[in-house]
């Protein structure tokens, strides 16, 4: 990744020298300056769909050059911590909705100015903006559906899951579904923090009260909530004895064609564009109400940044350029985060899955992560791993509410 | 590092050469040559032990009176984090997995390979190879004896649990199963570090003098009473140095941990250097994980200096 950033560079740079005199409008800087760029949006297929847009911007700013390193997402987080540690952070880098109040918090981001806020998709430019200041700018978005295998919805001579369902036609379809004698299951929903949120909120339950420092998941909705997640395990998911909950095992179930029902994001369309079975989404069912998870990425600058304004104007370009919106929609990427809809009608018609409007009918209604300023990753770990016991039945699921609820008010207090 | 710490108690009488004593007395210029040659010759172990082992411990007792958090500019909080970690359970918790880890792999590890080691000093054939084959998993990554043991003991269609159930036996969860997990890790890591443990207790029978078996045979005793009377006590160097090398790695005992369990089912196999790790770098609380560090230093140096200091009651350099 870095030697093809460095060739770009170095063309970039050469075309640079070429054009001398066709000065760009956009150079808000004095001197040529490379600046670094670390991103794990790129990783895994849209390597060189980022390169495309660094291309375009360093035409369009012959002063700067974007050194871009490119980290699986895996490994991101604590490289980025480290980074941020050892004072060796790049200049722009990735980060996520989950973990933005922490570093906003701790002064590692410096204000980006936006000059143009109307052309972002608003109330995700607003999720990175503290006491009016924007600390970082969306770069893409993408929500978490319903996927289904049409064809052993076929064999089953069941319905196909539509925007309409509960969690009660879920849960019915995918008893049909399941013939644990052929290996097929019906469902699949990860036992984790990022899914319980989600399930509370379809529940009408709260994670945090309005301190935003306690816990408020501990409620009838919130066990309605857990069991409904933990209760699939053993009867139309297979346990975690049987590799549930390893890294990839849903995704694998779901291409090798013997799962029915996957709850996961849309970043998977491209891994199942090849399958050999029909297959399409749906907006999640919801249970007092339809709630679909957002996700969404930025790109913050560094405060300690000696480039901030090159830095900042690379964070502008690669959330919100016309090169970024047409990179992202002919490569099927997750979503620009921009509020011009028409520029979006492109990715209705990419191929499958054919129900594409189920992405912007999730968008709807939406539930963010809750967010803490302190113990976010603890809160997160803790959920998940009570949440596992329950699966388990090494817990109730009131035990394990009960337990996860006075941990992590320890952790966020 | 196998190969230099061989046969322990030979090569140590020799370091301490005579060459100090007989050029004392020299011109100054001498002097100051041979210090300048004794630097030299000490600089190449001691710089990176400064800059990698001492520097960084001196730096992390400093940020255990802190409250860093990796992002923020550290505050002092005097010996905060010391006490937090003492009435935390989890420490007490992390500690205990660790020691029921060392009460499980000891044994198991040393006996094993005192086994293979006492197999292998007989004239077997191809006992070369089996030597090579045996050290094997010392020089393999971790990574890759975890996958390999995940996928023996899976629970639902592991080699194991499928061999146990043609004998109509039922097998256990291993590492998904609380109950089970750390037995599984001992038993990788013991299998793992076997050929470690043969090959040093293999120099060390490899040393003691035959015609001092020859003897006993000769005087009536039979296999049991020449292992317990005449190998065990010639193999005690080999054995002091085998506890003293496995307990501190014990101690320490984490990518296995990391790689087979994540410390779970249900936080069942934690340990403490896992619990530094996941402090510092997935929860942001450097203080707190650079206290715990110093604490696991003074247990292994407390465990280390008291097994020295045992060591003259049994440890026998003939």
């Amino acid at each position: 990744m870095r030697t093809t950033a460095l060739a770009a560079a170095g063309i970039a740079a050469a075309a640079a020298l070429v054009m001398t005199g066709c000065a760009a409008d956009g150079g808000a800087t004095e001197g040529p300056v490379t600046i670094t760029y670390t991103n794990f949006i790129s990783n895994d297929g849209n390597e060189e769909n980022l390169q495309k847009i660094v291309a375009a911007f360093e035409e369009e700013h012959p002063d700067i050059t974007v050194e871009v390193t490119t980290l699986p997402y895996a490994d991101y987080g604590t490289a980025l911590q480290t980074d941020l540690a050892a004072g060796t952070v790049s200049d722009v880098f990735d980060l996520e909705y989950a973990n933005y109040a922490q570093y906003q918090a701790n002064g590692v981001l410096a204000e980006i100015p936006v000059e143009e806020p109307s052309v972002y998709r608003e109330s995700v430019l607003e999720a990175y903006a503290t006491d009016g200041k924007q600390y970082a700018l969306p770069s893409s978005f993408s929500t978490v559906v319903l996927f289904y295998n049409s064809d052993l919805f076929d064999a089953a001579g069941v319905e196909y899951p539509t925007s309409d369902w509960t969690w009660a036609d879920e849960q019915a379809a995918a008893e049909q579904l399941t013939d644990q004698a052929a290996g097929v299951w019906g469902d699949h929903q990860p036992v984790s923090f990022y899914e319980f949120y989600k399930v509370l909120a379809q529940n009408g339950g709260e994670f945090l009260d309005e301190s935003g420092t306690k816990t408020a998941f501990n409620s009838p909705e919130g066990v309605e909530a857990a069991e409904w997640l933990v209760g699939k395990s053993g009867t139309v998911m297979p346990t975690v004895e049987q590799g549930q909950g390893t890294p990839d095992f849903d995704t694998n179930l779901f291409t090798d064609g013997k799962l029915a029902m996957l709850h996961t994001g849309i970043w998977m369309f491209g891994a199942f564009a090849d399958v050999p079975f029909g297959w399409d989404i749906a907006v999640e069912p919801g249970n007092a109400q339809q709630t679909s998870a957002l996700f969404s990425n930025a790109v913050g600058v560094s405060s300690g940044s000696k480039y901030q304004d090159a830095a900042a104007e690379f964070a502008r370009f690669l959330t919100s350029s016309d090169v970024m919106v047409e990179t992202r929609l002919d490569a099927g990427w997750e979503l620009p985060v921009i509020s011009d809809e028409s520029a979006l009608e492109s990715y209705l018609t990419l191929g499958d899955p054919a129900n594409r409007q189920a992405v912007f009918d999730s968008l709807d209604q939406v539930a963010l992560p809750p967010v803490v300023a302190k113990g976010q990753q603890e809160m997160q770990d803790i959920m998940t791993e009570e949440l596992v016991e329950a699966q388990a039945g090494r817990k109730t699921v009131e035990e394990a509410l009960a337990s996860a609820s006075e941990r992590i008010d320890a952790a966020i207090g | 590092m196998t190969a230099t710490l061989a046969r322990p108690g030979r090569t140590a009488p020799a370091a301490t050469g005579r060459a100090p004593s007989t050029r004392r007395g020299r011109t100054p210029a001498a002097r100051r040559r041979y210090a300048l040659t004794v630097l030299a010759f000490l600089l190449p172990s001691a710089l990176p032990l400064a800059m990698f082992v001492l520097g960084p411990m001196i730096a992390a007792a400093w940020i255990s009176l802190t409250d860093w958090n990796l992002l923020a500019p550290a505050g002092w909080v005097g010996l905060d984090n010391y006490a937090k970690l003492l009435a935390d359970p989890k420490t007490g918790e992390v500690f205990l997995h660790t020691l029921a880890y060392i009460a499980g792999y000891l044994p198991l590890v040393y006996l094993g390979g005192l086994a293979i080691a006492l197999g292998l000093n007989t004239a077997l054939r191809g006992r070369t190879l089996l030597r090579g084959v045996y050290f094997l998993p010392v020089v393999t990554s971790w990574i890759v004896v975890a996958l390999v043991w995940r996928w023996l003991l899976n629970p639902a269609n592991g080699v194991v649990n499928t061999v146990l159930a043609w004998f109509g036996v039922d097998g256990p969860g291993w590492w998904t199963d609380p109950a089970w997990a750390m037995p599984s890790i001992i038993l990788a890591s013991a299998w793992k570090d076997l050929g470690f443990v043969m090959v040093i207790l293999l120099a060390g029978l490899q040393a003691i003098d035959p015609a001092l078996l020859e003897a006993a045979r000769v005087d009536g005793a039979g296999w049991w009473r020449r292992l317990v009377s005449i190998t065990m006590p010639l193999l005690s160097p080999a054995t002091f140095f085998v506890v003293v090398i496995s307990l501190i790695n014990g101690f320490q005992v984490f990518d296995q941990v990391y790689a087979m369990t994540g410390g779970g089912p249900g936080g069942a196999t934690q340990v403490v250097v896992q619990q530094i790790y996941d402090l510092t770098f997935r929860y942001g609380r450097a203080g707190e994980a650079s206290a715990l560090s110093w604490m696991l230093f003074v247990v292994i140096l407390a465990v280390t200096v008291v097994q020295i200091r045992g060591q003259r009651k049994w440890v026998n350099y003939g």
